[in-house]
């Protein structure tokens, strides 16, 4: 660079970098660092820590609670997922398409994204509210008896997959625009010329040119769905007997109400590695499906 | 990035005339009209009932037949949210926290961004690479040891304790990174020859040019603060200091079956940020999609 070197170019480099640096050391770097080292401890923060070693995941192993919120937060993930997949990527299609009022649609989409969590699912209780709430009188139009939802530990949990569906489809269809947008016409004009149909031009120029998409948007769903939380603990607190207990859920409840810190932490690094290892088997996976041209 | 590549997104709304586009003729028509406006009520008709109920008066929230138009239509609830909750104090929290995040944000993960796409120097790489290694790392596995921490600082139920771990952002500090490398060298080094500092390139020629990458990060982190809910459950538990999310979440564990009041407090936490979102809306669509590009 012209005019700058020695001291001068090492003084404007710390002007300009550090005060990120030092704030991300203070509030990402030495807290996960600590959070390492608190998994060596029992420390309930009014007494001094005790080191317990591997202690806290023999007992993590023997934890019943921890069992039940990892299989809670597996069968979100199951019912989750696919759906929102799925959903959105037909909601692209069709909002990617000339037509009047397309525009208002795609908007309307957004408007959950935007919306707060919390917003959001106080919003779905009332809803879900099993004698006066707006879906079980939808039901009781079509002649259905709508279940308890939220009290019944049967519903619960797809109470609260729907509830996530309708917030985060929006998301999910907007990146998938983004990749149907970049699909270049040439394809579909070529297609049609040789007589394809709608669908044929779908399974064979759609889904593989936009594979890569699908799978940047399946990896971003898959990570923020191990984190479920804010609608759970609004919705339910976990309940109805524990139906809807999930990881992040335990990992607050032993920080916050048991003042397990130690615990707390080791159950959140279990929870990272589990994030890690379905990125990593998602990134294998992705050769036998994920078209790069 | 560039903006060539960002193409297809910034005009996210607009149409170019692109025959794959065209929908079908006749009845096929007609069917994806129906779906269209089908999945337009399904994302609607919940918030119309959200702002439905916070206008009914006691008697007519828990009704079977539900009124869908409240009749009479009152602002009851919203008066009795302002004399049971401090709903004023806790709406100025969020609007300070999220402008001071946002701000925030913007000044250290821009300054950030400039050192690593614009300045040579050593160990850059080695430390860019930290950044990224604490992306990875869930925000959950933080909060403990960030709760200690803050006890210790004695910033529990206080404003910087609930800004400051916001304000730094390894994403934001991506993001602006990936647009500045796409800004051409030959425009600061004119202004080297001429003897401009750093700080004259940076405020004068980066930061005007890196106006569309800076407005995103804008509305995505006053966004990611005004709507958060772990955190401030964390630091705040006086009503004083807390936000919408929190001051929402507490006021449906104390008034349970107000469903009124209830939707009220959630109206006025949504309302804003829909403000926001119609008058930003572009930027909205671009940080769903930056953040999806590689760099």
């Amino acid at each position: 660079m012209v005019g700058e070197r020695g001291w001068r170019k090492l003084a404007w480099v710390g002007v300009f970098l550090l005060p990120s640096l030092l704030g991300l050391l203070t509030f990402a770097v030495v807290p996960i660092l600590s959070s390492l080292l608190l998994t060596l401890f029992d420390w309930d923060l009014l007494t001094p820590p005790r080191f317990v070693g591997l202690g806290n995941f023999q007992r993590l192993v023997a934890d019943r609670n921890f069992w039940s919120a990892l299989g809670h937060t597996l069968y979100y993930i199951a019912g989750y997922i696919p759906l929102v997949m799925v959903i959105a990527l037909a909601v692209a299609v069709l909002v990617n398409q000339r037509l009047r009022g397309v525009v208002l649609v795609r908007a309307a989409f957004f408007v959950p994204v935007v919306s707060a969590w919390v917003a959001v699912a106080l919003l779905w209780q009332w809803i879900f509210n099993p004698k006066y709430g707006l879906l079980n009188y939808l039901l009781s139009l079509v002649g259905v008896h709508g279940p308890a939802w939220l009290f019944d530990p049967q519903w619960a949990m797809p109470a609260i997959i729907l509830t996530s569906l309708w917030k985060d489809i929006g998301f999910v269809m907007v990146m998938l625009l983004a990749g149907l947008q970049g699909i270049p016409s040439q394809y579909y004009e070529a297609a049609a010329i040789d007589g394809a149909s709608r669908w044929q031009q779908f399974r064979s120029i759609t889904l593989p040119l936009l594979s890569p998409t699908i799978f940047f948007a399946l990896t971003i769903s898959l990570i923020n769905s191990f984190q479920v939380f804010d609608q759970v603990w609004v919705m339910t607190g976990g309940g109805p007997a524990g139906a809807t207990s999930v990881l992040v859920e335990q990992i607050v409840k032993n920080a916050f109400s048991y003042s397990r810190m130690g615990y707390a932490a080791s159950l959140s690094w279990v929870l990272f590695i589990l994030v890690f290892a379905a990125t990593i088997i998602q990134l294998r996976g992705q050769k036998r499906w994920v078209t790069y041209d | 990035m560039t903006r060539t590549e960002l193409g297809p997104l910034a005009t996210a709304g607009e149409f170019e005339a692109d025959p794959t586009r065209q929908p079908p003729r006749g009845i096929g028509r007609w069917i994806i009209y129906g779906l269209l406006i089908f999945s337009a009520l399904t994302m609607v008709v919940p918030f119309l009932w959200m702002v439905s109920t916070s206008l009914k008066a006691d008697e007519y929230v828990l009704t079977m037949p539900p009124q869908f138009l409240p009749r009479p239509l009152t602002l009851y609830s919203y008066r009795r949210l302002a004399a049971l909750f401090p709903i004023g104090r806790i709406f100025l929290n969020s609007l300070l926290v999220a402008t001071w995040t946002a701000a925030g944000q913007l000044l250290t993960c821009s300054m950030a961004a400039y050192a690593f796409a614009r300045m040579r120097f050593r160990g850059s790489n080695a430390l860019f690479l930290i950044y990224l290694a604490t992306l990875m790392i869930p925000s959950q596995v933080t909060i403990t040891p960030l709760f200690i921490v803050m006890r210790y600082l004695g910033w529990i139920n206080t404003y910087p304790g609930l800004i400051l771990p916001g304000v730094f952002s390894a994403f934001g500090t991506f993001l602006l990174r990936q647009f500045l490398l796409g800004i051409p060298r030959e425009l600061e080094e004119a202004a080297f020859i001429d003897g401009a500092s750093h700080w004259t390139v940076y405020s004068r020629i980066i930061l005007p040019l890196a106006k569309p990458a800076l407005a995103t990060l804008a509305v995505y982190s006053f966004m990611g603060s005004w709507n958060a809910y772990l955190w401030p459950l964390f630091v705040v538990s006086d009503m004083q200091l807390m936000t919408l999310p929190v001051g929402l979440a507490t006021l449906h564990g104390r008034w349970l079956t107000q469903w009124n009041l209830v939707m009220a407090g959630s109206v006025i936490t949504v309302l804003p940020m829909l403000v926001v979102y119609l008058a930003a809306q572009k930027y909205f669509v671009k940080g769903v999609v930056m953040s999806g590009i590689k760099g």
